[in-house]
């Protein structure tokens, strides 16, 4: 009894600790920052594909370095992802700052564009995309430099548009004639790949007759890990005081002289690199493939709206309680508390992996009905200021 | 305007015939509806200039274009000898802007001393920035700070929150104070409290004062005064001249 009790904790606070990690990057730039981001989960399944290159290549290196690989691969995710969630706010999504509709509907596109690249990314395309960029930003900036930039802007900039594109498709098709199969292979695919975890990881930490899956636990020290970060760099750091500034009131912190442009871009890097974090370790649990992030993008923004949009406090508590919750409803150990027999049928038929969902998705809205706000509302004089 | 050279004469804390802040021609329109029209406005250097009129004649508006806040549609905004209309509130603010704006605008889930912190962000210095302590005139002005360092700011009354937005915009050694109605809505003991230390700031640091008020004795504080009407300045000159015949014009609410 103890034990299957122990069993239902550690589980659930397992899926909890993986709905944390995913939701914590997205409680910066949903909570604080009030950005529907629809393309975290695909940063997450960038990082995830970083880690899945990151282990390729250390095991063509191979030796006792494979070992060690989850870290470098750990960095890595966090560098791209951040990379792309910088491009992402700095090429879309300053542009919609306070319209969170259009912001959803731009950011849902990106997550389709991301999807599809990781599906066709291969050398012709990296080349053609990188001598587009070389062109037509190039281009803007020697034209930027000429005087009578203000007259040639509108046609220079269809010129160069049109030009640069021309040349980058007719570049990628030679590059693909030259070199053939090896540049137009795609890199991943569209199928699933797997990540193979260190000879460390793949067993697990026995206590008693149970043995704790190492994959897990270490999610979860990781998780841990993460979150004081998060809570060391916010609270305690002057960037996190500038992004606290900003975020609660952004004119009166430019008044103040804080570079909001900057905090901007760095707040959402900081929530993207999160979720590439997230997605390298979603990788050691099961295979990576195109469609990763959208399994999770639900479920983190449910955790952020239970837990209360705009406090860190409130996304632990609310990932934790949906991710026991759903273990719970889900394993039908609640099935087995009862001896009535109504409420036994009823638990037993709740009691598999998407009918827990379902439950606990309708226990999430009763709970909304209640507590609008979430778990954590924001209190205070100046709640709606 | 030709109270501008006039002011330099009149008694008051030294002045110099620099200006601080020149502003020409300004027009500026919320979508269409035209807000200010070519308003002329300056400050010199530690001076304190008064912009009175009634409510909805442009005053705020005039202040937020200063700041970067607005976009005016012509005209220009010249500090220090710099023309600061393609700059962002950010860097106007760390050129000497100290802003205070109506309705204080403290930020809510911070505590006082983090606040007054990010006063320090409009320090041109990088090295300003960086200590975590508050200098001690800042408390000397506001002994009311002191005993509530780590209450949010949003939890502040209204005056407390009105010398927390003052304190902070002096944390980064402004050379140009642009006040807001800084007593609006506030009990009376405390609108004293404030005036003095507006009075003292002027008097210590020399630096000058942009103030828009509606309360009579703060606004004889002041050197000179602008009078708006309709989005444009219709009167001007040294606050001793303010007849009660002007101030029954444009103050009279």
């Amino acid at each position: 009894m103890v034990a299957s009790i122990l069993d239902g904790i550690f589980n659930g606070v397992s899926i909890g600790s993986i709905l944390l990690l995913a939701a914590l990057g997205l409680a910066i730039v949903f909570g604080l920052m009030g950005v529907i981001n629809m393309a975290h989960g695909e940063l997450m399944m960038l990082g995830a594909y970083t880690t899945f290159v990151v282990q390729n290549i250390f095991k063509a290196i191979g030796g006792p370095l494979f070992e060690v690989y989850i870290f470098f691969a750990l960095i890595a995710a966090f560098i791209v992802a951040a990379l792309v969630g910088l491009l992402l706010e700095r090429g879309v999504i300053r542009y919609l700052y306070g319209r969170p509709l259009e912001t959803l509907l731009a950011t849902w596109g990106v997550s389709l564009i991301l999807q599809q690249f990781v599906r066709s990314v291969n050398w012709v395309l990296v080349f053609g995309l990188l001598l587009f960029c070389v062109l037509y930003f190039g281009g803007q900036w020697v034209v930027k430099r000429r005087a009578d930039f203000e007259r040639i802007k509108g046609w220079s900039t269809t010129l160069l548009l049109f030009l640069s594109g021309a040349i980058a498709l007719v570049g990628g098709n030679i590059v693909a004639s030259t070199y053939g199969l090896a540049a137009t292979q795609p890199w991943f695919g569209a199928q699933n790949k797997d990540v193979t975890a260190p000879a460390w990881l793949r067993g697990g930490i026995p206590i008693g007759n149970y043995q704790l899956p190492s994959t897990r636990v270490f999610i979860m020290v990781l998780t841990v890990l993460c979150v004081l970060g998060v809570y060391w760099f916010l609270n305690r750091t002057a960037w996190g005081l500038r992004i606290r500034s900003v975020t609660q009131n952004r004119n009166m912190s430019a008044c103040l002289g804080i570079p909001t442009r900057t905090v901007d871009a760095l707040t959402f890097a900081l929530g993207s690199g999160l979720a590439g974090i997230a997605g390298c370790a979603l990788s050691l649990l099961g295979s990576v493939g195109p469609n990763t992030g959208q399994n999770y993008i639900v479920n983190t923004f449910m955790v952020v709206v239970v837990g209360g949009v705009g406090k860190l406090v409130g996304t632990i508590v609310g990932a934790m309680a949906i991710g026991i919750a759903d273990y719970i409803v889900g394993t039908g150990i609640l099935a087995n508390l009862t001896n009535i027999p109504f409420l036994k049928d009823f638990f037993t038929f709740f009691a598999t992996t998407s009918m827990a969902k379902v439950m606990v998705f309708a226990l999430i809205v009763v709970f909304l009905q209640f507590r609008p706000a979430g778990m954590f509302p924001q209190k205070g004089r100046t709640v709606d200021a | 305007m030709s109270s501008t050279n006039s002011a330099v004469a009149y008694d008051a804390p030294p002045t110099t015939d620099t200006p601080m802040l020149q502003v020409s021609g300004l027009n500026v329109y919320y979508g269409e509806s035209h807000i200010l029209r070519n308003v002329d406005l300056t400050v010199l250097q530690g001076e304190m200039v008064c912009l009175i009129g009634r409510n909805g004649v442009g005053k705020t508006t005039m202040l937020k274009s200063i700041m970067g806040l607005l976009k005016p549609r012509s005209g220009n905004i010249v500090l220090n000898g710099q023309s600061v209309l393609a700059k962002t509130p950010d860097q106007r603010a760390r050129l000497g802007v100290g802003y205070v704006p109506q309705g204080r605008e403290v930020i809510p889930r911070l505590t006082v001393q983090e606040n007054l912190i990010l006063g320090r962000e409009a320090r041109p210095d990088k090295a300003g920035r960086s200590t975590d302590k508050v200098p001690d005139y800042i408390y000397d002005l506001f002994p009311v700070l002191k005993t509530m360092l780590d209450r949010m700011g949003g939890d502040l009354s209204g005056g407390q929150q009105q010398q927390l937005a003052i304190a902070r915009a002096l944390m980064g050694n402004p050379q140009l104070l642009v006040l807001d109605e800084p007593t609006e809505g506030i009990q009376p003991s405390i609108i004293l409290d404030i005036e003095n230390a507006v009075r003292q700031i002027v008097a210590s640091s020399g630096i000058s004062v942009l103030l828009v008020e509606q309360h009579l004795h703060f606004v004889r504080q002041a050197d000179r005064y602008y009078a708006m009407q309709k989005g444009g300045i219709v009167a001007s000159g040294p606050t001793s001249e303010l007849s009660n015949d002007v101030i029954q014009q444009f103050l009279a609410v």
